[in-house]
């Protein structure tokens, strides 16, 4: 029993792996439990720089009109197209220090710092 | 900003009348051009299908009323152009729907990418509109006696108005085996100067293309992804921004920030619209704005 549990487990957590970001801008409802929120309110990111641990899942939150995107220099992440109201979750898997901006308006520009371990300050 | 002002700023025509693009780059009003052997065609910009916002909440109902309108003309034009943003976030959904409105035009289409077109990836813009004879997205073509430059400026996703080396080359090379005295028509999303760089309405490397179009007699550059009308004359180059059929934005500098503009209801047909361009070899172009209500 506990071996199954285990596998499944493990399976979920492959998963997860292969999914590591959730997409939720058309249904604020299945938004899930996130350490921080990130705000795009009038072509800023906000807060910025901004610091979070591996594992932690970020919310960002369009506040805007505008449709933005949150899209790493790197390519490591990319929410696609988030519409005016829309909302966008990513679980941040590798520590390091992230410059991301939007793809429809570059200026826009911001940096999110993952952390190595849990309970990093914030 | 109030009706009369942005009104007054966008420089609208009221329907049924034409603005005309003097050589020295003002508006006149007049009739709207008769019908006429000379050549002939259409721009539409930025319908963004998929935006469903409190600024326009039914963008497939006033893109569709475009296509009906460009259709009604008397007098068909050689081709319609759209210079970008067909979509709003580069959905399969949203280019399928645009693609249905798109197919009852009567005459043929061309189809540039504006930057909500190729969010994440150009792949879906290309699934949808791309052309065998332009698997980069550029080409010219000529026609009419006139030589077209269909540019992409939005491939660039760190900087938003970029053509990039290989495709200023093309333009180079292109523009080189063209006679003076060609009439030359350029389209791109973006505006190819600096149009109002802090909102990035710019393209960073538009010069060098500018400095192959000085040498031409008459040049016409076209745009969209501003939302407005601008008219800019530099020289022989005349460029022209063009309405959308989704929803206008503040004029340059008007707001603290670019993006949709809420305007009143009985306003909003009046700032949508399309653009109809008539070429007669030796004249300046005849480019006349329509708005839908």
């Amino acid at each position: 029993m506990l071996k199954t549990a285990a596998a499944a487990c493990a399976l979920a957590l492959c998963v997860a792996a292969l999914q590591p970001h959730v997409r939720a801008a058309d249904n604020a409802g299945r938004l899930l439990p996130a350490v921080l929120t990130i705000h795009v309110k009038d072509f800023k990111f906000d807060p910025t720089p901004a610091k979070v641990a591996v594992g932690d899942r970020v919310t960002f939150v369009n506040d805007d009109d505008e449709a933005h995107t949150v899209t790493a220099a790197d390519k490591s992440f990319d929410s696609e197209g988030i519409d005016g109201g829309g909302t966008w979750q990513h679980v941040f898997a590798k520590p390091g220090t992230y410059s991301y901006f939007c793809e429809l308006h570059p200026y826009m520009k911001a940096t999110i710092v993952v952390l190595p371990a849990a309970g990093a300050a914030r | 900003m109030d009706r009369g002002d942005f009104l007054k700023h966008v420089a609208w025509t009221g329907s049924g009348i034409a603005w005309t693009l003097s050589a020295g780059g003002l508006l006149s009003s007049g009739p709207a051009a008769a019908a006429s052997k000379s050549f002939s065609f259409v721009q539409i910009s930025d319908s963004h299908i998929g935006f469903s916002r409190p600024e326009n909440t039914d963008v497939l109902g006033t893109f569709t009323k475009t296509v009906e309108a460009i259709n009604a003309l008397p007098q068909q034009p050689a081709f319609v152009v759209h210079t970008g943003d067909v979509t709003h976030l580069a959905k399969p959904a949203q280019f399928d729907a645009a693609k249905q409105v798109l197919a009852t035009l009567k005459a043929p289409l061309i189809v540039l990418p504006g930057e909500h077109d190729v969010i994440g990836s150009p792949q879906g813009f290309f699934d949808a509109f791309g052309r065998r004879d332009a698997p980069q997205g550029w080409f010219s073509f000529d026609q009419g006696g006139i030589h077209f430059l269909c540019l992409v400026n939005v491939f660039n996703f760190e900087i938003d108005g970029k053509l990039g080396t290989e495709q200023l080359d093309f333009v180079e090379k292109d523009l080189a085996a063209q006679k003076t005295s060609t009439p030359i028509v350029v389209f791109a999303h973006v505006p190819l100067y600096a149009l109002y760089p802090p909102w990035g309405w710019t393209t960073e490397d538009g010069s060098r293309v500018l400095a192959a179009l000085r040498r031409f007699d008459a040049v016409t550059v076209l745009n969209g992804h501003i939302h407005q009308i601008v008219q800019h004359t530099e020289g022989n180059i005349r460029f022209a921004t063009a309405a959308a059929t989704a929803y206008p934005q503040p004029a340059p500098g008007a707001a603290e920030k670019p993006g949709p503009l809420k305007v009143a209801d009985d306003v909003l047909l009046q700032v949508l619209g399309y653009r109809s361009v008539e070429i007669v070899a030796g004249a300046p172009a005849h480019v006349a704005d329509h708005s839908l209500g």
